[in-house]
């Protein structure tokens, strides 16, 4: 099991009244799954995130990463966490530190004290993995946002992570940008890397291999996208939205079409439409 | 007529060895009343279009005439101009500033050198009008609030400069399923109360099948498409060359386009597709 949480609360500390952002929450994340988390603004997601390497440590209950807690102040211990759970977060420009795109990459690797020459394959690696090879000598601020995003994914990589979080990283991007990170994504997990995508978009969602949904700090929801995306009382109930092929199909059907109640892709659904003549 | 734009070009730092165009002799017209979305690719030119409209960018060559400021003039009227056109940019929330979120409305308005009493009155008016209630978030501070309620705070302080017309910057980026519909809504119920012209950026494609009456296909600095939804969207040939993508609606109907189905009256909207559908289905 890669992450484990078990009866974890998390509150933010305030002066009057704490803010309980995650409320008893288990939870497992399967090693080499693809695992999708919606729910609203202030659901709790991004907190869920950070408690996954150790950037928040539980109120109560324990979060444990291949059966280590996080909730230990031996730095070490940490590091190691924070090596095997990478994180890419929203904005791409936030996270640029370096001019130069290779050094970008090194960071990570040069503050665990990898030997130079492995920095040099971690480099070629973690570029070719997100498609960027030939900007290694560029500069990352002419860069579009979903390169910029593959660059930060890169970074993260370097480090040969276990498991990779993207808190909402293709939020702020166009179609182009948010189509090439979900690529890189679902390639790095055919080559085994555990994915966590945090995302408001129900079309991302279908193409995990499982759905978890937060509402008010709990998981409310968790199943296939075909699971979730059936269950359309409760997708109304906590604010979601069928992906756009799906809120058709349900045109179609309540037009009196007579479809069968499934997920579709823009493909599928085309066929099946095919079929009603 | 609102606002006339004529072969208008652009270059960023002229001159310069980083000199880059950005726009190339861009035309259009935009009407009263119209609801235009502007689609393109990053680094289209979208961006630098429509911070010309309130003279945000200044004109280098080619001619803008919005209502009766002309920006070929030596000195245009730009005071007149920006209460005419209000501009909501991207993630405007982050350039909320004041302690509360009435001095945070307010501050336009009290710039135009309003009243203090008309100043009040146009606030309470913009934070109802953008779906908030007034008694309850005047005095507190705009950084207290919500993401989608501070959006909607940064949305009411050019509201409450009235503006004839109101440009968007892809209003709904980065918002929850609930928060964008509630923005699509507020827009469009800004249209029927207090800017009639709206012009909206936006990477949905879907959202603008939906809302849109007149759609601008930006690529290159140059507008390569121009019309209803179903003019641009059913223009195979410009969106390839812009590389963009067209909305659910119109992919479900090209795939049954292959597949030997031929949908009457090209459907943009869901609405139109299950119409076609079922007009197909009953031949």
């Amino acid at each position: 099991m890669a992450i484990k949480f078990e009866k974890v609360t998390y509150e933010y500390p305030a002066e009057d009244n704490a803010v309980v952002a995650v409320k008893n929450v288990d939870l497992e994340i399967e090693d080499g799954s693809f695992v999708c988390i919606c729910g609203e603004n202030g659901s709790g997601k991004s907190t869920l995130a950070k408690l996954m390497n150790g950037l928040l440590q539980p109120t109560s209950g324990v979060v444990t990463v291949d059966g280590k807690t996080t909730a230990t102040e031996e730095e070490e211990e940490l590091f190691a966490i924070r090596q095997k759970v990478g994180m890419v977060f929203q904005n791409p420009d936030n996270q640029m530190i370096a001019s130069i795109i290779e050094d970008e990459i090194a960071f990570g690797p040069e503050n665990l004290g990898v030997p130079r020459e492995e920095i040099g394959e971690r480099i070629e690696y973690a570029l070719s993995a997100v498609g960027m090879t030939e900007y290694r000598h560029n500069t990352p601020y002419k860069l579009s946002g979903g390169q910029k995003q593959r660059i930060a994914i890169a970074a993260v990589l370097a480090m040969r992570p276990e498991v990779l979080v993207l808190d909402e990283s293709t939020a702020m991007l166009d179609p182009k940008g948010r189509a090439e990170v979900l690529k890189v994504a679902h390639e790095l997990n055919d080559q085994g890397i555990t994915i966590v995508l945090i995302t408001h978009f129900m079309e991302e969602a279908t193409q995990a291999d499982r759905v978890v949904v937060m509402s008010e700090g709990r998981v409310v929801m968790d199943g296939t996208p075909e699971e979730i995306f059936r269950d359309r009382a409760s997708i109304e109930k906590y604010d979601l939205e069928l992906p756009i092929t799906d809120a058709i199909a349900a045109d179609l059907l309540q037009a009196g079409l007579p479809l069968e109640d499934k997920i579709y892709s823009e493909k599928t659904l085309a066929e099946a439409i095919c079929r009603l003549k | 007529m609102s606002i006339e734009v004529k072969d208008l070009s652009y270059v960023y730092s002229p001159g310069t060895p980083y000199a880059a165009a950005a726009l190339n002799g861009v035309s259009i017209t935009v009407n009263e009343g119209d609801f235009l979305g502007i689609i393109g690719k990053t680094g289209s030119g979208k961006s630098t279009f429509i911070q010309h409209l309130n003279a945000l960018i200044k004109l280098q060559s080619g001619s803008i005439k919005v209502y009766d400021v002309d920006l070929t003039q030596k000195k245009p009227d730009l005071k007149k101009l920006r209460g005419t056109v209000g501009m909501v940019m991207q993630y405007p929330e982050y350039q909320l500033f004041d302690e509360t979120v009435e001095k945070d409305v307010g501050y336009g308005p009290k710039n135009l050198g309003l009243s203090e009493e008309e100043i009040k009155c146009r606030v309470k008016e913009a934070v109802e009008l953008v779906g908030l209630n007034y008694k309850e978030v005047a005095d507190r501070s705009p950084f207290e609030l919500s993401g989608g309620q501070k959006r909607r705070v940064a949305i009411a302080g050019v509201i409450a400069m009235r503006p004839r017309v109101l440009i968007l910057d892809e209003p709904t980026a980065g918002l929850d399923p609930r928060g964008k519909k509630d923005i699509m809504s507020l827009v469009k119920r800004l249209k029927e109360t207090s800017s009639p012209t709206i012009i909206i950026i936006s990477h949905d494609m879907d959202a603008v099948a939906e809302n849109c009456d007149k759609v601008a296909l930006f690529s290159e600095g140059k507008i390569q498409a121009v019309g209803s939804p179903r003019e641009v969207f059913y223009d195979a040939n410009a969106l390839a060359l812009a590389e963009m993508d067209v909305p659910s609606v119109v992919k479900i109907a090209r795939e049954l386009q292959k597949k030997g189905v031929s949908l009457q009256g090209k459907p943009v909207t869901r609405e139109e597709l299950v119409e076609a559908i079922r007009r197909w289905r009953d031949e």
